[in-house]
């Protein structure tokens, strides 16, 4: 059970995919100007990397070394395919909204990446863990890249159910129209928040560090 | 003049890096010195020209054809990773020095989004074949020129007096933030 704890956390938090291992850059910057697009994208690679790490860890004893990754890249380009066609088929506002960066799950270095570094060692149950952990982490970091750009760059939220239009899950408009930061919603604007906040979190985890050595310091000292 | 307005639009408006966000992980992996980011700008381009050719070929007489549009995008992956594959194959046996100096990137280039983005964008906007070529030129140019100009803007920064938790990619965004607006101005040109 600690076990399952910890490599959820790990993949959460502990090496974020996106503020510690800087990787899926492209959907990161390109699908967060608003928070109903990034937490679609998010929710979308979260799907993959579940049953890619899943299937990859199942097959991993008969896949030959040599060739493992074009097999790996074949597993989730079948996989985001499947993925593309449902989505275009049940909910066509994500579809719509994600474009080009649907199918370029595919190349998302965070789903390789955890096929090639965990799923391909371990056991399937811990593998649908791990893609989980990492998931919840890309999820939370793009949400709250969407969240800081569409609040500051339109004044507040605007977040339209996926399933019918005309019902809005979040809505609320704070910042007057004057006062907001528009360069934020243009593509400057993803490079910017990105920027500042793997700052603000790199300073705030350098903080914690240096605290937590000090601790064991003193404690040593005594 | 379509043409012409179509590389152009590629190379500097529609710039790939810039205002696309693809191709972003090379862009941040590989520029920290002026000679790899050039290497990395030479091997996209030669993949991504082949790659949109292939695939353009493949998917107007074959995919179409039999209607078995649904195997698209695997089919355009194997071809990256293959075109990728055997370009390193073909630079050991042949040009063993250029394949010294750019082995490390080839690998690389299967997982660059800017390739299957440029393959994906071709069929999309349904490009004929003379404009397919053109947009596959641009795109990587683009590319190219983005990835040196930055990577020699980050050789300086290596010396500038930043602060500790900026130091390395952060400050290389909000590097990136003033490059998308110089070059967001260049819009109202074509």
């Amino acid at each position: 059970m600690k076990k399952i704890k910890n490599i959820f956390l790990t993949g959460a938090f502990y090496e974020n995919p996106t503020f510690i291992g800087f990787l899926g850059m492209c959907p990161t910057l390109a699908t967060t100007n608003s928070l109903s697009k990034a937490v679609g994208m998010a929710l979308a690679t979260i799907i993959v990397l579940v049953l890619s790490n899943f299937f990859i860890s199942l097959i991993k004893s008969i896949t030959p070394a040599e060739v493992r990754i074009p097999v790996y890249v074949i597993v989730i380009a079948t996989l985001v395919k499947t993925l593309e066609l449902m989505l275009a088929g049940f909910v066509p506002s994500i579809y719509e909204s994600l474009g080009v960066f649907l199918p370029l799950i595919v190349v998302n270095c965070i789903v390789l990446g955890r096929a090639e570094a965990f799923a391909s060692k371990s056991n399937p149950g811990h593998a649908v863990i791990d893609g989980l952990g990492s998931g919840v982490g890309f999820l939370l970091a793009l949400s709250l890249i969407g969240f800081v750009r569409e609040f500051l760059g339109t004044g507040g939220i605007e977040f339209v159910s996926y399933f019918d239009s005309s019902v809005k899950w979040i809505s609320f408009s704070v910042i007057p129209g004057e006062y907001v930061i528009s360069l934020l919603t243009q593509p400057m604007g993803a490079f910017l928040t990105l920027g500042l906040l793997a700052g603000t979190i790199t300073g705030i985890r350098m903080t914690i560090s240096k605290r937590k050595a000090n601790a064991a310091k003193l404690a040593a000292g005594k | 003049m379509e043409l012409i307005a179509l590389f152009f639009g590629a190379v500097l408006i529609n710039n790939v890096i810039l205002s696309q966000f693809l191709g972003i992980c090379p862009f941040l992996g590989v520029s920290k010195k002026t000679s790899s980011a050039i290497g990395m700008g030479a091997a996209v381009t030669v993949v991504i020209v082949l790659a949109s050719t292939i695939t353009w070929v493949i998917n107007k007489f074959v995919l179409t054809t039999l209607d078995i549009m649904f195997m698209d995008i695997i089919v355009y992956i194997l071809v990256i990773a293959s075109i990728v594959q055997l370009l390193e194959m073909l630079m050991k046996k042949f040009m063993p020095p250029l394949y010294k100096s750019m082995g490390v990137f080839l690998p690389l280039i299967t997982t660059n989004c800017a390739v299957l983005g440029t393959v994906l964008m071709n069929i999309n906007n349904g490009h004929d074949f003379v404009q397919m070529f053109i947009y596959s030129l641009g795109i990587p140019l683009g590319f190219t020129l983005v990835i040196f100009l930055f990577s020699s803007i980050r050789e300086r920064l290596e010396h500038a007096p930043i602060p500790a938790p900026f130091k390395g990619l952060p400050i290389a965004l909000i590097v990136a933030t003033f490059m998308a607006a110089a070059f967001s101005a260049l819009k109202g040109m074509f």
